[in-house]
């Protein structure tokens, strides 16, 4: 037998990984562009109107050809999807810039505005305020449930701190007539879901996604019952909370299309810019944030430097559920105005799916809420000009856009590396 | 400064892994504490660090009892590790690393990174570093990454700095780099407790040696012991082991094992073209120190590596490329080397871990449906056959002993028509008495014209099994020599050393 | 870490290792929470309250009496109610009962093979939906003779179901996308897409409505029910009561008595030592949520064919998708044990009803009921600390739930 020695060889090697998704994704969707302006080309004119009444610039409506507009935006498509696919072939990144997709999905809308309105008039101003009311709620449960996650707690129960935030809120804005006592209680309603999230799943180390699932059916029921054995019997009393007034931001307010979409809002709106933005940055630049995102992510490493990781994820998602909490007080003292049974209505899950597609990433969550928000939105105006497309395939939109997130078909997701699971020691 | 560890013990359950330990170490000296895997070391290091409350015994620093309730606690007083699993977040940069727990801030609780980076360049500089404060961490190869390691702790003021098995991920150059790094830190006053259990960084750097064995010290060497003693100290066995066997009988060659090699997640050649055959009726032992590749390399014979290059062909068949389900039925019985995590299923009975391999058919399932006579048969008579202490055959086999787990893993890979036996540590922690029955029957097998691997870190089993020994060396075959080959040679060859250098 | 092993089997054990008793005491626990719920909402109650102190047996006799109202109510309406004239029509809830928990049984018993392989199947709604749909749709477009219609029409829903759970199963063994995520977003895309044919001419709507409902099943393809069989009473109860008991044996079997079932149960204890035995672990994930997803469609297919035989909405799943994760864990997934906790539930559900109607208490309170079991059952320390119990042996064999998330 032969003998062997020297020294080891030891190569590391860098494969070159060229991702194919982005540009096979993108030439799917030129396709579906094409088809729309070659195949089932619609003819007419279609219409964005870009004013609301009050406004003090009115701009005139856009009106533009439907037929040729959709199938000169569909070509721009395919040369974005060809310059796409060459980027992965020659480009130094070897991948799709972000910026590209970002500019393609911005077309492709158009696109298909352009084409669904043909005929018709689509209030441009209208369906971003629209989408903005519906993703409000959606943005702080979002937020919630990143902070939640970032710290390692898997957050299912974001339906239930919702719920109960809109509840409470309702309730106590009603009796004490304060909406802003309301909003104080929403967040208490929050905070508590997400105390007993904690306790369940640190203290008694129940997992997280169980605990999750109950408290949305714990939470669903106990409003449930409440509502009918007492906000129903008096009404006025427990279920007329005064909504928080519209307050127009002087100057900012004016400006056309964005000053009514964005500056023409209650107080919880323009709270929910407050919080992403206080979010994003307490996480990526204060000490609180550098360390929830360790015990979220290596919870040995940040035990070793002496930080508590059960007390660091308890008081965090006690926190996101405040967060959220808020969310469900914009139904109550903003959008509906009163409490209904199951109100929120799976707004907890698109929440979820938000935080999953916006990669655990504040600011990303909450374009992704956003996002969200205007989909179903345009799914509801889309119903109202009578849109050839089915209602429901927009509304699934988020939910389908998530699967394939997960799967690693969009881009690379990836969650905190420790998420879900419980931080135990000797 | 000075660290004093006085009659440390530390048990969990029935196990102690620190039994009365004593430790000195002074500031400018490195103090080895050689011992194998499991022999207490890392449990004594995460004592000092906080991360364990020690039984008895106390922890002194210039004379001065401490109380450490938690990591914080040690690292005030000085004391800074270098984990074996490195405790960095991959995704957070450099500065943000060596800050977390220790943030400089500024108003408001912002974090103040260009403290933080000033820092982490001040320290880098010191050492001779290069490192960049704002590169991700999880982009840096190993040797960098334990960089950052190191400058956390001094960021930290360290004085007393443990490196508990540094080395075990580091490439031959950058164990070097770091040997140097632990001398200037010597140097500069340091004191240093450096755990390991290789033979020739002890040599290289140690001032002092303490060797540690089965939770206990053995005895102190001095740095100028030879290799022979050192490994001898360190994997020597209170109780002589002894095999009864006939010379083997050897058949033709039935394994042939041709430029193999495993590459690992971080594409590091972890086995390295090696090129082994083992015919029938033969027991070769892999020796070598824990961590040189002998786990990947029985792994890669399973299918249970994701990344193997070269071919391995049993009895003219190839089996790299396949799953271990068609490994196990082309005939190969598996004695995996962590028995709790891939050799039984805790929860499982005895009777249910017996047939764990052979769930798709005959004899225990027909048509679908398990046979539960069968299975029961056959757990009685493999019980009664290899000596099980149990009550019964629906014990939850995570109640057994070690060594009567072991045998239910044996009896399980050896109750079937084997054409290859790899059996991977087949005596760790495992009672004496189970350890000789254990052998007895690879030995058996071997008569019965099966070829097998025997892999050990314990060199008193390889010269009790072998015919023929294979010694591996950071991912490669050092040589192949005789099972009687004297020990200090196969001492030395697990140090890295080549036969012919040591004469046979 | 490895050294953390030891603490976290012991807190692994305490949880798994819950016995009856804490489960009893977890139902008698969360009763006294609804029971709690009705006497501060009560009106009498509150009336009494405010005289409290001038006379206080009041406001205990009317807390008494909210209290024995509700659960007297809750019995007649669940198990039998004696104030009714003839047979029949005192065991009706009885049989009411069986008939809310077939479905449940089914998808417990769904959500229970998932777990014992280690995977959360949360998408039970959604492979009802689907399965649902399905089963609908071969009811009334194809013509076949009773009983192969019936037959074909289970089947087919079953085999639906299984497909849209068998997703979540081929995303997790192909791309490791955590099955929790995957199964909760499919439950909206089933839900909208279901939604969309009900209202689609020519797909699921009833020809001639403009509503979203389903035409009525073939007389051919609807489960009969007890009273078909008796030929007296109104009995709901249906032929689906009898497959879900078969099921429950079926999955027994498969998990007890079967290769198959012996795998996903290695799957789910010990991952790792599975795959060294040589057992393919991502193909036990794939057919582990296919025959969860199966079971779920069984549920599916009893709702259309047994309970909701005239034409069905998108809300057909009634819930029991949920439901069915807090029966398994109810029933700490054991076959029978869910089969337990499925008719725990169906006599909670009924007798909620008639405690709606009789006594004005809503069905909502059923949901805190059920809710407050499970959070309860899933920590058992906290209710031994309630009763002051001693912690249990070690090493009660009992089925994990499965690992937490990891993406």
């Amino acid at each position: 037998m032969s003998s062997v020695s020297g020294t080891a060889t030891v190569s590391a090697r860098t494969a070159v990984s060229r991702s194919w998704k982005a540009p096979i994704a993108l030439y799917a969707f030129a396709v579906i562009a094409l088809v729309l302006g070659f195949a089932v080309a619609r003819t007419g004119t279609s219409t964005f109107g870009l004013t609301t009444p009050g406004d003090l610039v009115a701009l005139a409506p856009l009106a533009v050809p439907t037929g040729g507009t959709v199938a000169a935006l569909a070509l721009v498509l395919a040369g974005l999807a060809v310059a796409a696919h060459a980027l992965v072939l020659f480009g130094a990144g070897r991948r799709v810039p972000r910026r590209l997709v970002a500019v393609f999905a911005i077309v492709f809308l158009v696109a298909f505005l352009t084409w669904a309105s043909a005929g018709r008039t689509i209030p441009v101003t209208g369906l971003l305020i629209g989408g903005l009311a519906l993703g409000t709620p959606l943005v702080f449960g979002a937020l919630g449930g990143v902070i939640g996650e970032r710290a390692g707690v898997v957050n299912v129960a974001l339906e239930g701190q919702l719920l109960l935030g809109a509840f409470s809120a309702a309730v106590v804005g009603s009796v004490t007539g304060q909406p802003v006592l309301g909003l104080v209680a929403a967040m208490a309603g929050g905070v508590l879901v997400a105390l007993i999230l904690a306790t369940f799943a640190i203290r008694y180390v129940v997992d997280q996604v169980i605990v999750g699932i109950v408290l949305n059916v714990l939470v669903t029921g106990l409003t449930g019952f409440l509502y009918v054995k007492v906000l129903k019997s008096d009404a006025d009393l427990f279920n007329a909370p005064d909504r928080f007034p519209v307050l127009p931001v002087p100057g900012l307010s004016a400006i056309p299309i964005v000053g009514p979409v964005l500056f023409r809002q209650t107080i919880i709106v323009y709270l929910m810019y407050v919080a992403a933005f206080a979010v994003w940055f307490g996480l990526f630049r204060t000490r609180w944030g550098l360390r929830v995102r360790a015990v979220g992510e290596h919870p040995t490493a940040a035990d070793t430097v002496g930080i508590d990781v059960n007390r660091t994820r308890f008081w965090n998602v006690a926190l996101a559920g405040a967060i959220a909490g808020v969310g469900g007080a914009y139904f109550t003292l903003d959008s509906v105005g009163a409490f209904t049974k199951e109100m929120t209505n799976g707004m907890g899950f698109i929440a979820l799916a938000a935080v999953i597609f916006g990669r655990w990433h504040p600011i990303r969550a909450t374009f992704a809420a956003l996002l969200f928000g205007f989909a179903t939105n345009l799914q509801s105006m889309l119903g109202i000009i009578g849109s050839p497309v089915p209602s429901e395939f927009m509304l699934m939109l988020p939910y389908v856009i998530t699967v394939f997130a997960v799967a690693g078909l969009v881009g690379r997701s990836r969650a905190p590396a420790a998420g879900g699971k419980p931080y135990l020691k000797s | 400064m000075k660290l004093e560890l006085r009659g440390i013990t530390k048990r969990f359950g029935s196990l102690t892994a620190n039994d009365h330990i004593d430790l000195v170490v002074r500031s400018g000296e490195i103090h080895c504490l050689l011992g194998e895997n499991g022999a207490g070391k890392s449990t004594l290091m995460n004592v000092l660090y906080g991360l364990y409350q020690a039984d008895e015994g106390e922890i002194l620093l210039d004379g001065v009892v401490q109380r450490f309730s938690g990591p914080r606690d040690a690292m005030n007083a000085g004391i800074g590790m270098v984990h074996q699993h490195f405790m960095l977040i991959p995704v957070f940069t450099v500065a943000e690393n060596v800050m977390l727990g220790n943030e400089p801030t500024r108003a408001g609780g912002t974090l103040d990174l260009d403290t933080a980076r000033a820092r982490v360049r001040e320290i880098s500089e010191r050492f001779g570093f290069d490192l960049d404060p704002d590169a991700l961490v999880g982009d840096l190869s190993v040797g960098v990454q334990q960089r950052v390691e190191i400058v956390k702790a001094l960021s930290r003021d360290a004085r007393i700095l443990v490196f508990d098995e540094p080395t075990a991920v580091l490439t031959p150059p950058e164990t070097d780099a770091l040997m140097a790094i632990m001398r200037r830190l010597k140097e500069r006053g340091t004191a240093i407790v450096f755990i390991t259990h290789k033979l020739r960084e002890v040599r290289e750097v140690a001032d002092r040696i303490t060797v540690v064995r089965l939770g206990k010290v053995v005895g102190e060497a001095s740095p100028t012991a030879g290799n022979a003693e050192l490994a001898s100290m360190m994997v020597g066995r209170a109780v002589e082991l002894t095999v009864r066997k006939a010379p083997a009988q050897p058949g033709d060659t039935a394994l042939v094992l041709r430029d193999l090699s495993v590459i690992d997640a971080h594409g590091q050649y972890v086995v390295s073209h090696v090129d082994l055959a083992v015919r029938r009726g033969e027991i070769l032992a892999i020796a070598g120190v824990q961590g040189n590749g002998q786990t990947e390399l029985t792994e890669a014979i399973l299918g249970l590596q994701p990344r193997v290059e070269g071919s391995i062909t049993l009895d003219g068949v190839e089996l790299a490329g396949r799953t271990p389900r068609q490994v196990l039925d082309a005939g190969v019985g598996f004695v995996p080397e962590d028995r709790a995590r891939d050799g039984f299923v805790a929860e499982f009975t005895i009777a249910e871990n017996l047939m764990l391999d052979r769930s798709y058919g005959a004899p225990f399932v027909r048509a679908g449906a398990l046979q539960l006579d069968t299975i029961e048969t056959f757990a009685r008579a493999a019980i009664t056959e290899f000596d099980i202490r149990a009550q019964g055959t629906g014990t939850n086999v995570g109640r057994l002993s070690g060594g009567n787990q072991q045998k239910v893993v044996l009896a399980r890979e050896l109750n079937r028509e084997l054409r290859l036996l790899v059996a991977a540590q087949p005596t760790r922690g495992v009672d004496v008495g189970s350890i000789e029955f254990i052998h007895q029957r690879i030995v058996r097998t071997r008569d019965a014209g099966v070829p097998v691997i025997v892999v050990s870190t314990e060199l008193d089993e390889v010269v009790a099994l072998a015919d023929r020994i294979a010694v591996m060396y950071r991912g490669e075959i050092v040589g192949v020599v005789p099972g009687d080959s004297p020990r200090d040679v196969l001492g030395l060859m697990m140090a890295g050393a080549a036969p012919q250098a040591v004469a046979i | 870490m490895t050294q953390d092993t030891p603490r976290s089997h012991r807190i692994l054990r305490e949880i798994s290792g819950g016995n009856a008793v804490v489960s009893v005491l977890a139902i008698g626990l969360a009763l006294l929470v609804g029971s709690v719920l009705i006497v501060l909402t009560d009106p009498e109650v509150q009336a009494a309250s405010g005289y409290l102190f001038a006379r206080p047996a009041d406001a205990v006799l009317a807390a008494g009496d909210a209290i024995g109202g509700a659960c007297s109510a809750l019995f007649q309406g669940a198990v039998f109610n004696g104030t009714r004239v003839g047979w029949a029509n005192q065991i009706k809830p009885l049989t009411e009962t069986l008939t809310l928990a077939t479905p449940l049984i089914a998808a417990g018993l769904g959500v229970s093979v998932a777990f014992r392989s280690g995977l959360f199947n949360i998408g039970g709604r959604g492979q009802m939906l689907v399965a649902a749909a399905a089963a609908g749709w071969i009811s009334w477009s194809f013509p076949m003779p009773y009983p192969l219609h019936m037959l074909v029409c289970v089947l087919g829903a079953v085999a639906c179901g299984a497909l849209w759970g068998g997703v979540a199963g081929v995303l997790k063994a192909r791309t490791g996308a955590h099955e929790v995520i995957v199964t909760i977003m499919l439950n909206y895309v089933a839900f909208y897409l279901v939604s969309f044919l009900l209202r689609t001419p020519g797909a699921l709507q009833a020809p001639g409505s403009n509503g979203p409902k389903s035409p009525a099943a073939l007389d051919t393809a609807v489960m009969p029910t007890l009273s078909d069989l008796l030929g007296i009473g109104s009995f709901r109860l249906h032929a689906g009561f009898v497959l879900v008991v078969a099921a429950t044996s079926l999955v027994w079997w498969v998990l007890n008595r079967s290769g198959l079932g012996f795998r996903f149960r290695a799957v789910g204890e010990n991952p790792d030592a599975a795959r060294v035995a040589g057992i393919e672990v991502r193909r036990v994930y794939l057919v582990a949520m296919m025959m969860s997803g199966g079971l779920a469609g069984l549920a599916g297919a009893s709702q259309v064919l047994g309970t909701t035989t005239t034409g069905f909405g998108s809300g057909i799943d009634a819930g029991i998708g949920f439901d069915a994760i807090t029966v398994a864990l109810l029933g700490r997934s054991r076959p029978w044990g869910v089969f337990a906790g499925g008719l725990l539930f169906g006599a909670l559900k009924t007798g909620g009803y008639a405690m709606q109607a009789a006594q004005t208490v809503p069905i909502d309170l059923i949901l805190v009921v059920q809710a407050v079991i499970v959070l309860l059952i899933a920590a058992p320390p906290l209710v031994r600390a309630v009763f002051r119990l001693p912690a249990p042996a070690a090493g009660a064999r009992l089925p994990r739930t499965p690992k937490a998330v990891t993406r």
